[in-house]
């Protein structure tokens, strides 16, 4: 298909969800005034779809470590760490990010999307195989693509599954790695890392595992190192991967491991090589961040006490929610259409929350995808849910709700989004 | 598990495969191309796959069908597995 017909396949398979409101893929803000709230079209929207898990994005000491290394390093890098040279800024990172999670050696990527592309590239050889979970991110899919193993899917969070197709694999020449996630980005659910790494272990010594802890890092395990740390396993995971984006609040990839040849990954990955590095800013936001999370500081109580907040609100409700409780809160519809009308509404009420329908989504599902921030106040979320009963009821989805405050709207709204403005 | 698969049954499987996974009233044949000509998505036919690799006890990696476009071609590729 020419690129002409495919900018028409894409406008007649999501034309008809535009035309019912707003278009999903370009949502402007004009203003971005805390981790939770938002200007769009003109008033005050109270954001529940951002990663922002522990509202770090607007930490005091965050921004003025950014600020601060700005002025002292320039904006950019203007080139790659191979080409143009490291700054001591990156080294100390990646030392850090290692002594953070108890490794040997870490190595830091521009994104995270580039850190899971990077690394897979590398550990997929020539005649090697990539075992992913049907379930995986994009960027997982997309490195498996660019490297020159064999991909091979197995079934969703399943351990059993697994061990059946390395069976297969038995005798097979060839590195065999593979690849989980620690919580997944669409339905919240997590993986059971403990099993993956106990079927891994099973299947022999060239059989590596690779956890991407994107959306866990921060959120799960006692020192917020994700889910194999909360399933007490990290030790006996060989790659540990993540992203800047969303707990840390900056942009920016790492990949922790004890293997002793780490470094040399940075000669072998492309997407590692031909690209430039982490800005100065974004670094400085980094160190401050991880900083935070190893202090402790309670933003990992407060994210937990708003998901389950939330969670179990929006299942009071009536709604049909993801299958555990995380700061991903999936709400499940029956339809596109009907994910598109909701989420439309929401906007209209001053709750803005994300879409997520099909083919982006895992078993066709059509979905809300709602989150909380450790940075979200009670009353917000409150505020948020009584929108969600009214609005749900308005439209079918549950029944009118007895909630007490169930029928107040948009003026009440502006009330709770203005106090927070001030606070 | 087949015991004894010849191409004819691995090719009938695959029909019924597909034919579970598009919307009723689309018919499924040899050559039917599976993205172009139904309404499933790469999901779902990557679904179909993890199905075939059980029911014939074979390993088929995602990048050995980027050449395949019709039925009779997965159940080439399939057939082809199954024999090695």
């Amino acid at each position: 298909m020419g690129l002409k017909e495919r900018i028409a396949a894409i406008d007649a398979a999501y034309g008809d969800l535009k035309a019912m409101g707003r278009d999903p893929s370009a949502l402007k803000f004009e203003g971005v005034w805390s981790p939770t709230e938002a200007t769009l079209e003109g008033r005050p929207v109270m954001l529940f779809g951002t990663n922002n898990y522990l509202g770090l994005s607007f930490d005091k000491g965050c921004i003025e470590a950014s600020v601060a290394a700005t002025y002292a390093h320039g904006a950019g890098t203007t080139g790659s760490r191979i080409a143009n040279g490291s700054y001591g800024l990156h080294s100390a990172l990646e030392k850090e990010i290692a002594d953070f999670y108890d490794k040997r050696r870490a190595i830091v990527f521009s994104t995270g999307y580039v850190a899971n592309v990077g690394m897979i590239s590398v550990l997929g050889g020539a005649g090697d195989y990539l075992l992913i979970d049907a379930d995986s991110h994009a960027s997982i899919y997309d490195g498996c693509k660019m490297s020159d193993a064999q991909t091979i899917r197995f079934r969703h969070n399943s351990p059993e599954d697994l061990a059946k197709r390395l069976g297969r694999l038995k005798g097979t020449p060839g590195d065999k790695t593979v690849i989980v996630e620690g919580s997944y980005s669409m339905l919240g659910d997590t993986a059971p890392i403990d099993e993956f790494a106990a079927v891994t272990k099973e299947a022999g010594d060239d059989v590596y595992l690779m956890v991407d802890e994107a959306h866990s890092l921060g959120v799960y395990g006692p020192r917020g190192r994700g889910k194999a740390e909360a399933d007490g396993v990290d030790g006996d995971v060989d790659f540990i991967v993540g992203t800047f984006s969303k707990s840390v609040g900056t942009t920016g990839g790492y990949c922790v491991s004890d293997l002793e040849g780490l470094d040399r990954i940075r000669m072998l990955s492309r997407p590692y090589m031909f690209t430039a590095s982490m800005t100065p800013g974004a670094i400085a936001t980094a160190r401050a961040a991880f900083e935070v999370m190893a202090a402790g500081r309670g933003h990992k109580e407060r994210l937990w006490r708003n998901a389950n907040h939330l969670y179990s609100g929006a299942q009071g409700l009536g709604f049909q929610v993801g299958p555990e409780v995380s700061p991903v809160i999936a709400v499940i519809l029956p339809d596109p259409q009907t994910a598109v009308l909701l989420w439309n509404r929401l906007i209209d009420e001053g709750i803005y929350t994300n879409i997520a329908i099909p083919p982006a989504t895992p078993n066709s599902l059509s979905l809300l995808r709602v989150s909380v921030s450790a940075a979200h106040r009670p009353e917000q979320i409150d505020a948020a849910l009584d929108v969600l009963a009214s609005v749900g009821a308005e439209l079918g989805i549950v029944a009118p709700a007895e909630r007490k405050h169930a029928a107040r709207g948009r003026a009440q709204l502006e009330v709770v989004t203005a106090a927070g403005a001030a606070g | 598990m087949t015991e004894v698969t010849s191409e004819d049954a691995v090719l009938q499987r695959v029909i019924e495969l597909i034919s579970a996974k598009v919307k009723p009233g689309i018919s499924v044949t040899p050559e039917t191309r599976i993205l172009a000509d139904t309404n499933l998505d790469s999901v779902s036919v990557m679904d179909a796959v993890l199905e075939l690799e059980d029911e014939f006890d074979i390993t088929i990696p995602l990048n050995s069908l980027s050449e395949v476009e019709t039925v009779e071609q997965l159940a080439g590729a399939v057939e082809a597995l199954v024999q090695q």
